[in-house]
């Protein structure tokens, strides 16, 4: 990562003030939700809180139930029981109505990258500043700040099926920062890639962490890319992604690690790493 | 297809017909409330409407044709085939223009809706756009729906015009016919009720091809064999409704209009 940090996705900016949650109040409140598929149980008595400023990675097997709660989260689908608390919202008995002005200030990128397929990378990155009827102008000066965040300015043109996977990701990072949102949920940014490619989201994931300190969630079943994240940071001086000295980890990354729909790890990474439970530490290994 | 019992069945249906009702009540009350997206409008007006002019045209010209054709011989058993102008004028404009561009439309347009949406659906780009704030109805159904009443009404006169055209070539170049008798009698053929009902019809054909297109389409499920079986189901359900559609409204004008 040589580039730096694009003027207007720079930190110093009024995160706080946008949040209805009072500053000590939790962004995300998971609430013991379940949520079954049909006569499969999904997700069970699931509850956990995100702090703000807070990185929370959910760990777990294939099939374990992390897209749907990012999918819950974001109100795109509803438990059977339980609730959500959203920036102090409850997400689960909001209407849609009110649920897309939330959204406003949640950025999530889909685990295939979801971008519009008949729209050129500039249209599918300002496609909320489009909607938001933001002069074109402006629009465009904020889509070549987002590429340049991600390093991909010279695809502007082009559309989605002429992108690799990876630039794909990338390009979908970027349409869920350029709204500088409040909350970002990443779901399995990193699935399908290869390491290189997948270290490269990682850091672009590092960054605007580091540089933006937004509130996000982060789903992966990779351990390294989870481990990697935890423990690298954004140097501003050099503009690159480097492992934390003396083998130092990110006090604002914590673990949520989900098996068959069942919280079976809420901690920090230290916590993780010591952890006596059987089933976790073979999980590690 | 695996077998369900019937109550099973019964449910699913009234789930499908409620979720459909839903679907197609917020199409419609979008457009009386904003964001409207003027701009899908008319894309979708010139993808729905000019896209289809050149299949609408041909069958209905040759419709028109054929029609001159097959009722010159029965006509002829009454020495009525100076009346083919009449017949070809008012069957086209009451039940074949209306009917078949409905049924083309249906074939062209619900399908195309259906694969789309869906291919959007399996690909989690619907959910992109809610996430991102957009409402899907409103951004995809609805303009859909009102470019396909709107366009569908003049493809219906287009058809209309060129079937009566072709029954006039057929007429003249090879019944023998006079041009002008036959234009004549096509006019006189014709009453405010006749063209009121063919033109009636469109209006719900229009509202069947984009509700049923988007409904399947919005409900796929199962990647790229789901877009395929929901395509399928597209354009035989509409296809359906509208010929029962079309029944119901014609029963209907006779009663208001007395023929």
């Amino acid at each position: 990562m040589t580039q730096t940090m694009p003027e207007d996705l720079d930190s110093n900016r009024p995160q706080e003030s946008r949040n209805d949650a009072g500053a000590g109040e939790p962004v995300v409140v998971v609430d013991d939700i379940s949520i079954t598929f049909d006569v499969k149980p999904v997700l069970q008595n699931v509850s956990f809180t995100v702090q703000r400023g807070e990185t929370r990675i959910i760990l777990g097997p294939a099939g374990g139930g992390k897209s749907v709660l990012m999918k819950l989260v974001n109100g795109l689908i509803k438990p059977d029981s339980g609730s959500i608390h959203v920036f102090g919202e409850n997400v689960t008995a909001m209407p849609e109505v009110q649920l897309f002005k939330l959204r406003g200030r949640i950025g999530m990128v889909f685990q295939e990258s979801a971008l519009f397929d008949s729209l050129s990378v500039e249209d599918n990155v300002a496609y909320r500043l489009h909607a938001d009827g933001v002069p074109e102008e402006e629009s465009h000066r904020r889509v070549v700040e987002a590429l340049q965040f991600v390093e991909l300015e010279q695809t502007m043109e082009k559309f989605p099926s002429e992108l690799s996977g990876g630039m794909r990701r990338r390009v979908s990072i970027a349409r869920a920062i350029i709204t500088k949102p409040d909350l970002i949920l990443y779901d399995s940014p990193t699935g399908g890639l290869d390491p290189i490619t997948s270290t490269t989201i990682v850091d672009l994931v590092v960054k605007q962490r580091d540089v933006s300190h937004t509130t996000s969630l982060l789903i992966t079943h990779r351990l390294q890319d989870a481990f990697l994240l935890a423990r690298s940071r954004f140097n501003t001086a050099t503009g690159k992604v480097d492992p934390i000295p003396d083998n130092g980890i990110d006090d604002s990354t914590k673990f949520l690690v989900l098996n068959e729909g069942q919280v079976v790890f809420d901690g920090t990474t230290r916590e993780l790493v010591g952890t006596s439970d059987p089933w976790l530490k073979e999980y590690l290994s | 297809m695996p077998f369900v019992s019937p109550k099973v069945f019964a449910k699913q249906t009234i789930a499908a017909v409620q979720e459909y009702s839903i679907l197609s009540w917020h199409a419609v009350a979008n457009m009386f409330s904003r964001p409207r997206y003027w701009a899908d409008i008319f894309t979708q007006m010139d993808s729905i409407g000019v896209g289809s002019m050149p299949i609408v045209v041909l069958t209905g010209f040759f419709t028109g044709c054929v029609l001159a054709l097959q009722s010159a011989t029965s006509l002829q058993q009454f020495g009525a085939v100076s009346m083919t102008g009449n017949l070809v004028a008012l069957s086209m404009v009451k039940e074949l223009g209306p009917v078949l561009t409905g049924l083309m439309v249906s074939g062209r347009n619900a399908s195309g809706m259906a694969s789309e949406i869906g291919s959007m659906k399996v690909t989690e780009q619907i959910d992109a756009m809610r996430a991102l704030g957009t409402d899907p109805l409103r951004k995809l159904v609805t303009p859909r729906l009102y470019a396909t009443i709107f366009m569908l009404f003049f493809l219906t006169i287009l058809s209309d015009a060129v079937g009566i055209a072709g029954g006039a070539l057929v007429s003249v170049s090879l019944l023998g016919l006079n041009a002008s008798s036959y234009f004549h009698n096509s006019y006189r053929a014709l009453q405010y009720g006749d063209v009121v009902q063919g033109l009636t019809k469109p209006l719900f054909s229009g509202f069947i091809i984009a509700t049923v297109g988007c409904y399947f389409g919005m409900n796929t499920k199962g990647g790229t064999q789901g877009v395929g079986r929901a395509t399928t189901q597209a354009v035989v359900i509409s296809s359906v409704f509208i010929i029962i559609v079309d029944f119901v409204v014609s029963r209907a004008m006779i009663g208001i209009f007395g023929r």
